[in-house]
């Protein structure tokens, strides 16, 4: 006999099997002492050419490693590669995103208390990788100058759950009459007293003051634990 | 078009809740925050291919959409932005990154048929 539905509370967050991995990975990540950061953007805003510069400074100093995920190709990770560190290419296919799952699976057999710092370079989209927590103790989101001034009012998820914005490209800041103070303006909208740096992977600018935020923030960390 | 694995992460949650407490789901309740990064309608049409050929073929998706609530410690009181672009108190106009309510992405109830 069938009687009228009944109204069951239930009150499970969606992601949970997401969230669930991702805390399991950033317990992992503290144990072993790792800084992870991960950089989120659209495609072609330039975050491998971020990530090989800031790969190459730190490796003098610190043991580092990335995973890059991608829809298709390697190109990434060989470009990657020139940095000389441990590089690893996740091919997602036809996921838009990183998921927890994804970066605990290509994590094995690496041996985390190895690293002070891994890097975890989402799939090239300002959606999507907003809404799934990879363990990762930093967030970047990168925009470049080329792409307008208002692009985080377009994006505001992304921006919102991002701890630090990057605007890359900046030699040609000039050339695309970047207007820096609407930039940042449109940054504090969404993410009030979100930390920005403006930096140019091919002339260096503005990169030792990122890189000097960086190993603060890890440093504290550290201590914290 | 991160909705597909949204939607089946909602139909992985409903029937496991569903076995757990012995009937039929009918509907899913599910509260989608302003900010939570998923759009409602690509959930919507993601749902009805994700839930063909699954126990839940015949379940109803119900979106309960949440606004941004913020909280402005100059005003002491919480509010809806005008704009969810600008995280500005409709009082007093100051920014605020204190947010209450619009992050939702949650089953919330499910309507269950025995």
């Amino acid at each position: 006999m069938s009687t009228d539905p009944r109204l069951v509370q239930v009150r499970q967050n969606v992601l949970k099997r997401n969230d669930e991995v991702a805390r399991a990975l950033r317990l992992r990540f503290h144990e072993a002492g790792v800084y992870v950061v991960s950089l989120v953007s659209s495609p072609g805003a330039g975050k491998t050419a971020f990530l090989e510069r800031v790969l190459k400074s730190l490796r003098e100093c610190y043991r580092v490693a990335a995973l890059v995920g991608d829809l298709a190709t390697d190109n990434d990770a060989r470009r990657l590669c020139r940095a000389e560190v441990p590089v690893k290419q996740i091919t997602t296919g036809t996921v838009c995103h990183l998921e927890a799952e994804m970066i605990a699976s290509a994590l094995e057999g690496w041996r985390l208390d190895e690293l002070d710092f891994l890097f975890l370079e989402n799939v090239g989209n300002l959606v999507c990788p907003s809404t799934f927590d990879l363990g990762e103790d930093l967030r970047l989101v990168l925009f470049s100058v080329t792409e307008g001034e208002d692009k985080p009012l377009k994006y505001p998820t992304i921006f919102n759950t991002a701890d630090v914005t990057i605007i890359t490209k900046m030699d040609l800041a000039a050339a695309v009459e970047f207007d820096a103070v609407s930039a940042h303006r449109s940054i504090q909208a969404v993410r009030p007293g979100m930390e920005t740096f403006e930096v140019s992977a091919k002339t260096g600018q503005g990169m030792k003051e990122w890189l000097n935020f960086l190993q603060c923030r890890s440093t504290k960390q550290s201590v914290a634990r | 078009m991160h909705e597909l694995s949204i939607a089946l992460s909602i139909l992985d949650l409903a029937e496991e809740e569903g076995q757990n407490r012995g009937g039929r789901v009918t509907a899913i309740h599910v509260k989608l925050g302003r900010l939570s990064g998923v759009v409602r309608e690509a959930l919507e049409s993601a749902f009805e291919m994700a839930r063909e050929g699954t126990a839940l073929a015949q379940a109803e998706l119900v979106v309960d959409e949440v606004p941004l609530v913020i909280h402005c410690s100059a005003c002491a009181a919480d509010g809806t932005p005008d704009s969810a672009y600008e995280l500005r108190c409709p009082t007093c106009g100051a920014l605020t990154n204190e947010i209450v309510r619009g992050r939702e992405l949650e089953v919330h109830a499910l309507e269950i048929e025995s």
